[in-house]
């Protein structure tokens, strides 16, 4: 399942603070999209709202509409726990539950929920996983050690499997490979070229080279100085954005002129 | 050709005062270390040269013709280690509950006021504890000591008649319950706190609810902080005197909690030593190296525990 993302005229503020503003946006199911932009522009507050997991933090608050296949998730009675559910995401840095095994890792998003599975089905959905997220063959031998001894780029990828063991419609991943070395980044790289036959998947990414490789469309976001809004300056084809953008500060930006 | 002059930044003389700082630094760091090992050591070899004369008595020689000093000791090392797992057992689900509230459910500022409520309670001396539970707390229990003895008599802690006071083994656990409780709570809130946001957020993306993202990041994440929290928590209880003196009015070993009866070795020890000499000195001292035994145990299998599960502490 895929599910696309439609965003129609959308605030987040921080406590009283207005950190992005009017934020019109279509993303397509079964593609990528990349949000690229200067630090502080809110690129990743904008994606962390989501899957509403800017709620974490104490005064966060969104205004307008944000429609998942037409459901607004922001719509009273919506639990924001369902919507994290069908909505995965991957962090900046690797984060597996360092007391778990590999194997317990991949099965944490199932075990919640208070689902039983037999232990048959979980060894199905730990292969699956761990293939989907290329990982399979390096970790099939010790699937019961931690999941803290891999390497940076395989834990990246165990939380990658670990995402997608749940079987959401989207994922989300903020700056996956920014704690990664060139090598796991292009792993990680392949692996969003694949699932993207499966998933919507949203990426933020400080890496233009990254945008450029692995995105459908692009969306350059923008502020025009410290503590005012950010803003969604373009959003078009990846192509378009990186040969010939309507704006001139999108130009900019990815010409490394600025940022 | 240029001659490295030794004033040059790798022989810069002001680094000299640097390493002075070190050599002050560690000398004091080294000298602390000694004193804590010195001090240590002394106690211990302070109460095993003075318990052995009873360690090693025969019978006849020690006091109110006792037969043997395990036969003495026996019964209030029972008692002391029942009065505290019992203490424990109230202490540490209602502590860790209280910890996650004030860290991960409570609004800010009611979680800050009720921190303090906490460290208020660890501020109170424990002659006032004894008080309390002698006075007020024993009192209380008794109505539910009858309903027990009445309808739960068939279990051997409750057989066998009541306390009409309420100066019982059980109530006696009960104010060292309430004793350790700030410890044992203020720890807990320390290291909930400290949980990785990383960690949560990652059980939160999953799709977990508030409770199973606390039972997926933040209980594994302070697992070896709580065990060390509980036996420091132990740790009070096994060694606390003047309340359960207060309290409990002593007797012989019984399995029934809560009549009168039994005896823990640090108050068996507060109400003997002032008035002890010679082999009933002993006899004291080699019940205190005991009871240093028994923390001691404890400790270590505290530790072995937490060590068993070092790799996947998330410390690698």
């Amino acid at each position: 399942m895929s599910k696309r993302i439609d965003a129609i005229d959308f605030n987040v503020y921080y406590s009283k603070f207005l950190a992005v503003e009017g934020v019109n946006i279509s993303i397509e199911p079964k593609s990528v999209t990349a949000f690229i932009g200067p630090s502080g522009c809110g690129k990743t507050t904008f994606l962390r709202t989501l899957n509403r997991m800017h709620e974490v933090i104490p005064g966060a608050r969104v205004e307008g509409k944000l429609l998942l296949d037409g459901d607004d998730i922001y719509a009273p009675g919506v639990d924001p726990v369902s919507v994290r559910s069908t909505i995965g995401m991957v962090f900046q840095r690797p984060n597996p539950f360092p007391t778990m095994s590999i194997r317990e890792n991949v099965l944490a998003g199932i075990r919640l929920n208070g689902q039983r599975i037999s232990k048959g089905d979980a060894d199905t959905i730990v292969e699956k996983s761990l293939r989907g997220a290329n990982l399979w063959n390096e970790v099939k031998d010790r699937l019961e050690k931690p999941g803290s001894g891999l390497s940076g780029g395989q834990q990246q990828r165990l939380c990658i499997a670990r995402t997608i063991a749940v079987e959401p419609d989207v994922i989300l991943m903020d700056e996956p490979c920014s704690a990664l070395d060139p090598i796991s980044t292009l792993a990680i790289e392949d692996l969003i070229n694949e699932m993207k036959d499966q998933y919507t998947v949203v990426i933020v990414t400080h890496n233009m080279q990254q945008a450029a490789r692995v995105s459908d469309k692009t969306a350059f976001f923008n502020i025009a100085g410290t503590g005012k809004p950010g803003k969604l300056i373009e959003y078009a084809e990846t192509s378009t954005i990186f040969s010939t953008p309507r704006e001139k500060a999108t130009e900019d930006y990815v010409s490394g002129r600025f940022g | 050709m240029t001659v490295t002059s030794p004033s040059s930044g790798l022989h810069d003389p002001r680094s000299a005062a640097g390493r002075a700082g070190d050599k002050i630094f560690s000398g004091t760091a080294l000298t602390a270390g000694i004193v804590i090992l010195a001090i240590l050591a002394f106690v211990a070899v302070y109460l095993v040269v003075e318990s052995i004369p009873a360690l090693t008595a025969g019978e006849g020689e020690l006091s109110h013709g006792k037969t043997s000093f395990w036969s003495y000791v026996w019964p209030m090392m029972i008692g002391t280690v029942i009065a505290s797992a019992i203490a424990l057992l109230i202490a540490t689900p209602v502590s860790i509950g209280v910890a996650l509230f004030i860290s991960h459910y409570a609004p800010k500022r009611v979680s800050q006021a009720f921190g303090y409520v906490i460290d208020l309670l660890a501020a109170i001396p424990s002659v006032v504890y004894g008080a309390w539970g002698m006075a007020f707390l024993g009192p209380l229990l008794v109505p539910i000591y009858a309903w027990l003895s009445e309808n739960a008599g068939w279990i051997p802690l409750f057989s066998g008649g009541y306390s009409q006071t309420g100066r019982t083994l059980f109530t006696a656990s009960v104010v060292l319950a309430v004793m350790i409780l700030p410890i044992i709570t203020s720890l807990c809130r320390e290291i909930f706190v400290q949980t990785p946001k990383l960690h949560e957020e990652a059980a939160l993306a999953l799709g977990a609810t508030r409770w199973e993202m606390i039972k997926m990041s933040v209980l594994p994440f302070a697992r070896a902080g709580i065990v060390s929290a509980i036996m420091l928590g132990l740790g009070r209880a096994l060694g606390e005197t003047m309340a359960v003196t207060l309290v409990l009015s002593p007797g012989a070993l019984s399995a029934n909690i809560i009549n009168v009866g039994n005896q823990t070795i640090p108050s068996e020890i507060a109400l003997n030593f002032p008035e002890a000499f010679g082999m009933r000195q002993h006899e004291l001292i080699a019940a205190g190296l005991v009871l240093f035994v028994i923390t001691l145990a404890v400790n270590m299998i505290a530790r072995w525990i937490v060590s068993r599960h070092k790799e996947f502490s998330g410390a690698n």
